[in-house]
């Protein structure tokens, strides 16, 4: 049975994938299309249509985030604007690197290795600093630890900040930084995020705390109002090019939305450090999937593909999973030290 | 009626986005006014299991 063109089960695969996409989507700021592009890959879909509709699936996410995020005063929006400004000629460049790519027949190839060592990278950094407890990495809920900001920024930011070339922009958190550094960051994210076909969050949110400085709040609030604009922009230059699939995106959307607020709530009762580090074993997980699938290709060995959508599939199943366990046991022990208290 | 093949790339585009907006727009509404009707009731259930 078809529904939009597409078989039920592969409906109702989207939709779930969205719900896990969208439960990273709403606690980490980030996670939407690194892991929906390679999965598109992973089915079989050109690249062109993978990297277009992960980028409308993006933009469709984050439009919800963005709004719960902006009733918490989390969004820079001067930041933001330069951002943009610096996004659209990045993914400008980086979407015509892809369809020169696509023309030279390299395309899905080039996408993958860089997929590789990217997510693993990050992927490697997140669990490392994880392990190491210190707490410096991904998305801290904690409103508290915000007082303490000064302290938190990274030593490369603060290098960074130590550069006036003007003019300089003061920033949310009493950051200044020089035009230049941000519109250079926002050039090389926006670059990735057209050429991969992701949001950008994963890179930007890191981006803004470790190279501009900016306290971790702001950075995804920010971070998420700009891929607002980034996804809407990207995916509407590779609409033009037919590479958005309506049938792709809407269920998919129809998940995320759902999760996004899931997401969202558990960022109020869950301590994210607690699982920090199987958000670090997701992104390796979606770099060993690419690798596996590439592997697979070259080698001619078709089960590979399958166990490479397992993977990509599995690592957003564990996280998420991990948030929603996370959130049920926190309410449940704060409900048993409630009643203790009474007793 | 419009037939959407004859409208020019960017039109096109536009609609797609657009669709893609408006889909966005329903389901936080949609899903907000679902939140606000079982959320709460649903994190009593939780903490009383």
């Amino acid at each position: 049975m078809d529904v939009f063109g597409i078989s039920l089960a592969v409906l109702v695969l989207f939709v779930g994938f969205g719900l896990l996409i969208g439960v990273l989507f709403g606690f980490f700021g980030m996670g939407g299309s690194f892991l929906v592009t390679p999965a598109l890959l992973v089915m079989g879909y050109p690249s062109r249509v993978a990297v277009g509709s992960g980028l409308a699936f993006v933009f469709g996410t984050s439009v919800i985030a963005t709004l719960k995020h902006r009733d918490l005063g989390q969004v820079d929006y001067k930041l933001g604007v330069l951002m943009i400004a610096g996004t659209t000629a990045g993914i400008e460049v980086g979407k015509e690197i892809v369809l020169h790519l696509e023309e030279l027949g390299m395309a899905g190839s080039i996408i993958s290795v860089t997929y590789v060592f990217l997510l693993g990278g990050i992927g490697l950094f997140v669990t490392y600093e994880a392990l190491k407890g210190d707490g410096s990495s991904g998305v801290d809920h904690d409103a508290a630890a915000d007082a303490d900001a000064d302290d938190d920024i990274p030593e490369i930011a603060k290098t960074i900040q130590s550069y006036h070339v003007p003019p300089m922009i003061s920033l949310r958190g009493g950051v200044s930084v020089s035009l230049w550094m941000i519109l250079g960051v926002a050039f090389v994210t926006g670059l990735l995020s057209g050429f991969l076909g992701v949001g950008g969050g994963f890179i930007r949110m890191p981006a803004l705390f470790y190279l501009i400085g900016v306290p971790v709040p702001i950075a995804v609030g920010t971070d998420l109002f700009e891929i607002v604009f980034s996804g809407g922009i990207g995916s509407f230059l590779y609409a033009m090019d037919g590479g958005v699939d309506l049938s792709i995106v809407l269920p998919l959307l129809a998940g995320s939305a759902l999760g996004a607020r899931v997401g969202s709530a558990a960022t109020s009762i869950v301590d994210e450090g607690e699982i920090k580090v199987y958000f670090g074993l997701m992104l390796l997980g979606g770099s060993a999937a690419v690798a596996v699938r590439e592997a697979g290709i070259f080698y001619g060995i078709d089960v590979l593909n399958t166990v490479s959508l397992v993977l990509i599939l599995g690592s957003a199943l564990l996280v998420s999973g991990a948030v929603v366990y996370s959130s049920v046991t926190a309410l449940r022990e704060e409900s048993g030290a409630t009643t203790h208290a009474l007793d | 009626m419009i037939e959407v093949g004859t409208l020019s790339p960017a039109v096109q585009a536009g609609a797609l986005i657009g669709a893609v907006l408006l889909e966005a727009m329903i389901l936080y509404v949609g899903y907000g006014f679902v939140e606000q009707v079982v959320g709460n009731r649903l994190i009593e259930r939780i903490k009383s299991s």
